[in-house]
């Protein structure tokens, strides 16, 4: 209503303008709801699958066995340079599912929607995730939308997806396979997304060209199964970076894990960033990288497989030495020095001075 | 050529510890002062580099450590109530009072938000002009300008909403208490670049002249640190004492008059409690008369009820005078944890304990 209008003592509860802003009404189950689904969901991302119209989508047996797995996003904000939360709700899960030793295939999409998000902007997300999709070769079989109460122009939204691969390495890569000698083959330069989030955020007035690494890792991730070499575990770099993977690896099996930091690739821009916040990239957070544990023999090798197909740096970073400290990865660096690394306890917060 | 390879240069790294090694005669005590260099030396395993000579104190220079429980305490009591967002640095979050810390206030319910610097705050405080905004400023004589500067743009903005919980300390009186403690074991100190960039030497000078030894102005790069060190290893072995500038890229004699003047233009000097260590004379900045319509303790001073000192069980004065190593603390890694801290230092991205726990770890 504008203060034109002759009486403005009331304003109707239902959708003012439904199409330039989600509502409640929109996750009602009624038309408005269908609409949403209709007109700005399924000519983005439909196949036979989701054309079903079904509760649930009924997916050809693959005859090998599958990868299954889950995972939320909550970014905040909802683009930042190098992708957005639909970019991230893809390729999260993809990941997750490479990670298994599977190739992706099918993808569950399950938005909550706040109110007030403005419909362009769930509009670009789904182009996003039509995208990501395509890039990473999977299809979105089944979904669900709905709406919470929103605050304004804060309001947002947040992804569930899960996903099922068909595991194509035999056996599966697996944490419990690692072995003492397993060199860390890393596919490229560390901390970038975290440090991308971290200059956006409120406050922040931070100006870097620094773009998220967010990416699919399903061919590079065929090309090593295809090279046919020993790898025995996979592990992507997600929330706590580098150093939470790799002590929780180290963790799970007794292993302990040597790393030698001038191997460790970091963009200049990201060290600028972590130096200026009191950060360590190790910890933070990326969205297309990953280590892998590869048989000694084969780790030159497996370097190279990987260098055709990742876009950053490969590099060798490590060794699993023994089980002696039961699990402990110490961190060498090139003045021969050496730290213990571990999980922070929370979240890194920025320093004072 | 960036500051990342130009200052953590690997050759020039062993040429300096080459030459400490060189130069070094006999055991030698230095305390570099600031949390930030204590980080850096564990981070990068320098310690261990350095000629079994040469033993490093950590110094109280962390400003987590050292703001007083009653400070955390009044900022908690502040973020409780309803009209008020404490807007705090995020190191400070973790940190425990004496009965609760920012952050498990702020899951209660408690209105708490994370800013990276107090001009943030005041920006915070004019968009939101139905709350009142609180900052909490502690840190030393390098956080402190910034704040004085806010509090003079919130004069100029006539921002009503907006005040500051003042906890800042000065570092000279600290170095003198230590220095004052007969068990002290301190031959030399690195001073902190940063604080040294604000304030220039002449304070140190003073304290070099009295307790006749040598103060080194350092930076906090592992070149820094180790031509800091060199520098001071080189003037104790020579008896050489007095104040010398190893920052100089940095760090001018005379400082930054222009932060000085807004220091003294917002602030007043007073005594200060400080964490683990007691009240040290003239440690302390308080925000002057003139400006108390900014000062949070004044402002809401009905909500601040001043709490006795409780003994606390944590050893961190023994620790932030270099007294006590943090893996010689009974209590380090076994019921005091990063998770569970017993005191600051286990907190603090700059406490000595923190380093300990995180890049060396026993027990």
């Amino acid at each position: 209503m504008t203060s034109k209008e002759p009486y403005t003592g009331a304003v109707c509860p239902v959708e003012n303008d439904p199409q330039s802003r989600i509502t409640l009404g929109h996750g009602g189950g009624g038309r408005l709801t269908r609409d949403l689904i209709e007109t700005r969901i399924r000519p983005l991302l439909g196949n036979p699958f989701l054309n079903q119209e079904h509760d649930g989508a009924v997916l050809p047996n693959p005859g090998a066995p599958i990868a299954f797995t889950t995972d939320s996003y909550v970014v905040t904000p909802l683009f930042f340079p190098g992708g957005d939360i639909g970019t991230l709700a893809v390729y999260g899960t993809v990941n997750d599912l490479c990670m298994s030793g599977a190739i992706p295939k099918f993808l569950s999409l399950s938005l909550i929607l706040q109110e007030g998000l403005e419909i362009s902007t769930f509009e670009s997300i789904m182009q996003s995730i039509k995208l990501s999709a395509k890039l990473a070769n999977v299809q979105i079989v089944t979904g669900d939308t709905k709406v919470i109460e929103g605050q304004g122009d804060e309001a947002g939204m947040f992804i569930t997806t899960s996903g099922i691969g068909i595991t194509v390495f035999d056996p599966p890569p697996s944490p419990f396979r690692i072995a003492e000698g397993d060199l860390l083959v890393l596919n490229g330069d560390i901390g970038r997304h975290g440090t991308c989030i971290l200059a956006l955020r409120d406050g922040m007035e931070f100006e870097t060209e620094i773009r998220s690494d967010c990416a699919p890792l399903t061919d590079q991730v065929q090309a090593l199964y295809q090279s046919k070499y020993r790898i025995n575990c996979m592990r992507d770099l997600t929330r706590g970076g580098l150093s939470a993977a790799v002590v929780e690896l180290a963790r799970s099996g007794g292993w302990d894990i040597e790393l030698y930091e001038p191997e460790i690739p970091v963009l200049a821009a990201v060290q600028s960033a972590c130096d200026l916040f009191g950060l360590d990239p190790l910890a933070v957070a990326n969205e297309g990288r990953f280590i892998a544990f590869v048989d000694a023999r084969d780790g030159e090798r497996v370097s190279q497989v990987l260098a055709e197909q990742a876009p950053g740096a490969v590099r060798t970073i490590g060794r699993v030495i023994g089980p002696d400290k039961g699990g402990q990865v110490r961190l060498r660096n090139a003045y021969g020095g050496e730290r213990i690394l571990d999980l922070y306890s929370g979240e890194q917060l920025p320093r004072i001075c | 050529m960036t500051y990342q390879n130009a200052f953590r240069d690997p050759e020039t790294v062993q040429r300096l510890l080459q030459s400490l090694d060189d130069v070094t005669t006999r055991k030698w005590s230095v305390m570099e002062i600031c949390g930030g260099q204590t980080h850096v030396f564990l981070k990068y395993g320098l310690d261990r580099l350095l000629p079994k000579s040469i033993s490093l104190l950590h110094g109280p220079g962390c400003p987590v450590c050292v703001t007083g429980v009653e400070w955390i305490d009044a900022a908690v009591a502040l973020a409780n109530r309803s009209d008020i967002t404490l807007l705090s640095f995020g190191d400070m979050l973790r940190v425990p009072g004496s009965e609760t810390d920012l952050l498990s206030a702020k899951s209660a319910g408690a209105s708490v938000n994370m800013v990276y610097s107090p001009m943030d705050a005041l920006t915070w405080a004019e968009a939101h002009p139905a709350k009142q905004a609180v900052f909490f400023a502690v840190g030393f004589e390098t956080t402190a300008p910034a704040v004085a500067w806010t509090i003079e743009q919130a004069e100029k903005r006539n921002a009503q909403n907006f005040s500051v919980l003042c906890a800042h300390v000065r570092v000279p009186p600290a170095i003198q208490l230590l220095l004052s403690h007969p068990d002290h074991r301190i031959d030399g100190f690195l001073a902190a670049g940063h604080v040294c960039t604000i304030m220039g030497c002449k304070e140190y000078e003073i304290i070099a002249s009295r307790f006749q030894l040598p103060i080194v102005v350092t930076g906090f790069e592992p070149l820094d640190l180790l031509y800091g060190l060199y520098r001071c290893v080189v003037r104790l072995e020579e008896k050489n004492f007095g104040v010398e500038n190893a920052y100089s890229r940095v760090a001018r004699d005379p400082g930054n008059s222009h932060a000085q003047q807004k220091l003294t233009q917002i602030f007043e000097i007073v005594n200060r409690n400080w964490r683990g260590l007691g009240t040290i004379p003239q440690s302390g900045l308080a925000i002057r008369e003139r400006y108390r319509h900014f000062d949070a303790k004044w402002r809401f001073a009905d909500s601040l009820s001043p709490r006795p000192e409780q003994s606390e069980i944590c050893p961190s004065g023994r620790i932030l005078q270099g007294l006590l190593r943090p893996d010689q603390c009974p209590y380090f890694g076994v019921s005091c944890t990063p998770e569970n801290p017993l005191g600051a230092p286990m907190v603090s991205s700059e406490g000595a304990c923190a380093a300990y726990f995180r890049y060396r770890r026993k027990k």
